[in-house]
């Protein structure tokens, strides 16, 4: 282990690296408590937290943890009924004297001039955070306006500066813009524009990039960081994304269940993580380090427990695989300081018995033995079991009675693809590119407007989805299944676990009775849900548990295509590496194939063989995994891969390809020529606009929609130095 | 914009000539016309009824021998061509004179109403989301309960035994039997206010509990959503936040109960009319459904439903002039 220093027992410093220039803010045992029906729900238990001026703190953990509530309790901002038990949050802003923000009235003057004045925010849904009323000009200017003593003119022209500072195309017109009228990414401008209107001395940014794309959260982070070094504000980031902490962070503060376990300098947690939590949850993230592509990932065993069920001692030792029975279930750890600004809370360091144990391990799921893929990657030869050909899915905009048509959208347009039996094809792209509305004519949930879905039934008997009646489908719909997205509303909540899984035997005539209870029971099993809780309704269970169910669902007619659309977008990163874990094994136990679509490049990347890219309802690139990460031959596979934050902070400097711009053309009027050339970084005078690219053969398997793939020198993703 | 509303003009013909001719499906459907209905008082009240050649002569002039679609041919193009409404059999008049006479004030009143629910439940649904669970909120919750539960013509008539024992008011009708046929002044303008009140209030009642529960409820989900946080985070002072925000979103579905509330009081609350004496197009329509006056009853509900149709249309126009949302719609 790296820099082994002896830790030194400091239980009553709260705050860390005291020596440094005097902290901005300084929150000391913070309680945030929330007021329910069914007693007191402690969601800040205790947070210590400290921020320097000019300097960005960053504050993980998994949802439940008390992140946001931590970050809305410095300015009173608790949703009700919510309130600050106890604690302490000093703020001290050059030049003035230090508050007790958690002693102010809610309602008083002097926390109204804070808010908004010294203190900016921005919120995780970007367009839910402006009021759908009033144009982004009068939200900017109102507040301008409330912090400044300017007239309506001057309030105007600073927001047409911010506008143009936060690089906001056209900053004057936009103005007038609502904020339904702009992308999720726009409005993520206009916040920040909003929160940095008055020059504060603190931006507090709450899961800031965590509702937008990949390519979008790349330009906003280089955004934040340039606005920090040019108005040397301090950012206080919240982010459950480790790969976001490397790209930004100075320091980090980890959370578990309301209390701040572990804090150190970003390069320490990374490189000596103290916490068994900081250690599991840098683990399971599915980084694309070479050697672990196709191998289960790392989790951390569990999930966070509510806060009303809180662990006696230590709150991490029921997922803990280090715990020590007697101590870790009896006191709470005391702070080990390791250094003058590393410390983490944790009995390993400071208990006199647990000396013997220096490394915690990480847990890994009990798995079977079999790690390698059966089939790694299926060649050429295996045997086809879907074809699309010349797939189009157009949507009329408006129409109606009286109304003429104003347009097309075409979400699906002219796709080629070939999904091969026992493979998994990943299916990527930005939110609006088409891959959810071509899975759902693959499942046979949509017609397509034209062209072929040939599925493989038999060898040498393939049917044409595409031009079969919606009865004739239904036989094909035990074959073909779908894992939805959000766990939470795809399952209904007026059915039992046992109804909802049974359904699909039910309704196609597979199995009834106490046959179809024991196939479902068997089925529970296998995802890992006790049978037991078959009488219960969805709501019982937690997300992880409901995407099991959705993927038990799926998999109870023995499908042998599973579409799986974004199966764990909605999840937290340990949550998501036990979905993930479970998908692979159910592979090779009922022999898939996957066709996964998703927008996270890591993840698809860790369960792909291969991968199409799809763009503005074409498809880009097509190539093996490694292939299409390692030499990518479109410019938009690179700017995707090159957003992907990556969780190493020696490599936040790197070079970089961003595309030109955040927003996406209106699939409605898609532009001439290649499709992506107006974002497009290799743009080039001759062709792009005018020509449209073919899909080309480039490599073995490899195609790509570009003119100037063989010119281009593009570079594959971004990697952790395989020999650390 | 212009062109939303005219396309939404086109799409009020077919609706308003369908409504009509459903109208006057199911006016017809019951057995017998008004000729039997004429022949049935005559023998309730022993008269001699009238005989098969004056019966025939009848059923000639009214033209009730001819198949329901003439007779629905005749009524519906008089009205589109000639903008004549037919007469009423039983009143033997012109069903425009009978409806005019009577329109003017069911207008007045209605209006009245709406202004006063308006004026009552916007303060007390914003006080009650904003102060939810409080003593207040319970209060207003009873009360308007109470008002949504009793009958409407159980408080006109506890309201007329009120204003005749308290106030020694004349009650019921319009005007106090000395202004009845005096001409139009200032006192007369006074004592028909004074009469207005008791069916505003009756009407209103209803009215008010239900729009104060569907402002609660929409704006205690207005203050929950991010953006009141984001403001607030902003440093917005509180009651100007809570006005220009949240409320700001919460007030649309007052504009849309226009579109209801405006017909409803021609047609349905014709037995609060009854008792109260007053001469609004209710107890007329009841009264033309029951002898079967046909022209009369389809006429009063075609004016009904086109009021229906118009007050949704401005309704319409109200969100789309407050909303952004609704206006960019189109």
């Amino acid at each position: 282990m790296n820099n082994v220093i002896t830790p030194t027992l400091s239980p009553d410093r709260s705050g860390v690296g005291t020596d440094g220039p005097t902290p901005l803010l300084r929150i000391r045992g913070l309680e945030t408590h929330f007021d329910t029906a069914d007693g007191v729900v402690k969601a800040v238990d205790g947070v210590d937290l400290t921020v320097r001026p000019g300097t960005t703190m960053c504050l993980v953990g998994e949802s439940g943890c008390g992140k946001s509530a931590t970050a809305r309790s410095i300015l009173q901002v608790v949703e009700s009924p919510g309130r600050i038990a106890g604690g302490e949050i000093l703020w001290s802003p050059h030049g003035k004297d230090l508050v007790d923000l958690a002693k102010l009235d809610g309602e008083s003057e002097q926390l109204r001039q804070i808010r908004g004045g010294d203190i900016g925010m921005v919120f995780q849904e970007p367009m839910a955070s402006l009021s759908p009323l009033y144009t982004v000009g009068a939200q900017l200017m109102e507040v301008i306006r409330l912090h400044q003593d300017v007239t309506e003119d001057e309030a105007r022209e600073r927001a047409v500066g911010l506008l143009e500072r936060v690089g906001i195309p056209n900053a004057a017109a936009r103005l007038g813009s609502y904020p339904f009228q702009l992308s999720g990414g726009m409005c993520q401008r206009v916040m920040i524009a909003i929160a940095l209107s008055c020059n504060p001395a603190l931006l507090i940014a709450d899961e800031p990039t965590t509702a937008l794309d990949v390519t979008t959260q790349a330009r906003i982070l280089d955004l934040l960081r340039e606005l920090q070094a040019e108005f040397g504000m301090a950012i206080l980031f919240i982010t459950h994304d480790l790969g976001v902490v490397a790209e930004i962070a100075d320091e980090v503060t980890v959370m578990y269940l309301g209390k701040s376990v572990e804090q150190a300098p970003v390069d320490e947690l990374f490189r000596a993580p103290k916490h068994p939590y900081t250690r599991a949850l840098l683990q399971s993230i599915p980084d694309g380090r070479p050697n672990r592509q196709g191998q289960p990932l790392p989790t951390v065993a569990g999930m966070v427990p509510s806060p009303r069920n809180r662990p006696t001692g230590c709150t991490f030792r029921t997922r803990c695989s280090s715990a020590m029975p007697g101590i870790c279930d009896q006191e709470v750890p005391p702070a080990s300081m390791f250094g003058n600004d590393h410390l983490a809370r944790c009995h390993l360091y400071s208990h006199e018995d647990a000396t013997a144990i220096p490394e915690p391990t990480v847990a890994v799921t009990s798995r079977l033995e079999v790690t390698e893929r059966t089939n790694p990657t299926p060649d050429e030869e295996a045997a086809t079991l879907l074809e699309v050909r010349g797939l189009t899915k157009h949507y009329p905009l408006g129409g109606g009675m009286f109304r003429r048509s104003t347009g097309t959208v075409h979400a699906v347009d002219g796709v080629d693809l070939v999904i091969r039996e026992g493979e998994t094809l990943g299916l990527v792209g930005e939110s609006g590119c088409g891959k959810t509305t071509l899975g759902r004519c693959i499942a046979g949930l949509l017609g397509p407007t034209s062209g072929e879905i040939l599925f493989h039934r038999d060898p040498g008997h393939a049917v044409d989805l595409a031009s079969l009646s919606s009865r004739q489908l239904k036989g094909l719909r035990t074959q073909i299944r779908t894992i939805f997205q959000d766990p939470f509303s795809s399952l209904n909540p007026r059915m039992t676990v046992e109804q909802i899984v049974g359904e699909p035997l039910q309704v196609n005539k597979l199995a009834r009775g106490s046959e179809l209870r024991d196939r479902v029971a068997d089925m529970l099993r296998r995802v890992g849900i006790r049978p037991e809780y078959m009488r219960r309704y969805p709501h019982a269970f937690s997300g992880g548990e409901r995407q099991r169910l959705n993927i038990a669902r799926a998999l109870i007619t023995q499908p042998r295509l599973v579409i799986a659309d974004e199966p764990v977008s909605a999840l937290d990163v340990s949550i998501r590496a036990q979905i993930l874990n479970l998908l692979d094994e159910i592979r090779e136990e009922f022999n898939l194939t996957y066709l996964f679509i998703s927008h996270d490049l890591s993840v698809v990347e860790h369960v792909s063989d291969r991968v199409a890219v799809m763009y503005l309802g074409k498809v880009a690139e097509q190539a093996r995994t490694s292939d299409l990460y390692d030499r990518p031959l479109h410019p938009y596979t690179e700017t995707l891969l090159d957003s992907i934050p990556v969780p190493d902070p020696q490599r936040r400097n790197r070079e970089r390809e961003r595309t030109r711009t955040d927003d996406l053309p209106d699939p409605a009027n898609p532009p001439a020529g290649c499709l992506f050339h107006t974002r497009c970084p290799h743009v080039q005078e001759r062709k792009c606009a005018s020509d449209v690219p073919e899909l080309r053969l480039l490599g073995t398997d490899h195609r790509a929609a570009c003119h100037f793939a063989e010119e281009l020198q593009l570079t594959g993703m971004s990697r952790s130095d395989p020999s650390e | 914009m212009l062109r939303y509303i005219l396309r939404r003009i086109l799409v009020l013909i077919p609706t308003v000539l369908a409504i009509s001719l459903i109208t006057f499906i199911i006016i017809q459907l019951p057995p017998g016309d008004y000729l039997t209905t004429v022949q049935a008082s005559l023998a309730a009240a022993g008269d001699r009824p009238l005989d098969a050649a004056e019966l025939a002569r009848l059923n000639e002039r009214y033209g009730l021998n001819d198949p329901w679609y003439i007779q629905y041919w005749k009524w519906i193009s008089g009205i589109i061509f000639h903008g004549d409404f037919g007469d009423s059999f039983s009143y033997g008049r012109p069903v425009s004179d009978l409806v005019q006479e009577r329109l003017p004030l069911t207008v007045t009143l209605s209006v009245l109403t709406l202004l006063f629910i308006w004026a009552i439940s916007f303060p007390i649904g914003v006080y009650s989301a904003l102060r939810q669970y409080s003593a207040g909120d319970y209060v207003f919750t009873f009360v308007g309960y109470l008002g949504l539960a009793v009958p409407n013509f159980l408080i006109a008539l506890v309201l007329m035994w009120i204003g005749l024992t308290y106030f020694g008011q004349s009650v019921g009708g319009l005007f106090s039997p000395e202004y009845r046929d005096a001409p139009w002044s200032l006192a007369k303008f006074g004592d028909a206010l004074a009469h207005l009140w008791i069916p505003v209030v009756i009407w209103g009642t209803a009215g008010t509990a239900g729009n104060i529960r569907i402002l609660r409820a929409n704006l205690l989900d207005e203050i929950r959503k991010p953006y009141v946080t984001a403001a607030r985070a902003r440093g917005i002072p509180s009651r100007r936040m809570t006005v220009k925000y949240p409320v700001r979103a919460a007030v649309n579905p007052f504009f849309s109960t226009i579109g209801w509330i405006l017909p409803g009081l021609i047609a349905a609350d014709a037995i609060t009319s009854q008792v109260l004496n007053l001469n609004t197009t209710g107890p007329l329509l009841l009264n033309a459904l029951m002898a079967q006056d046909m022209y009369l009853a389809g006429s009063v509900l075609l004016i009904s439903a086109i009021l229906v149709v118009i007050g949704t249309l401005i309704s319409d126009l109200a969100l789309a002039w407050l909303d952004p949302r609704v206006r960019f719609r189109y």
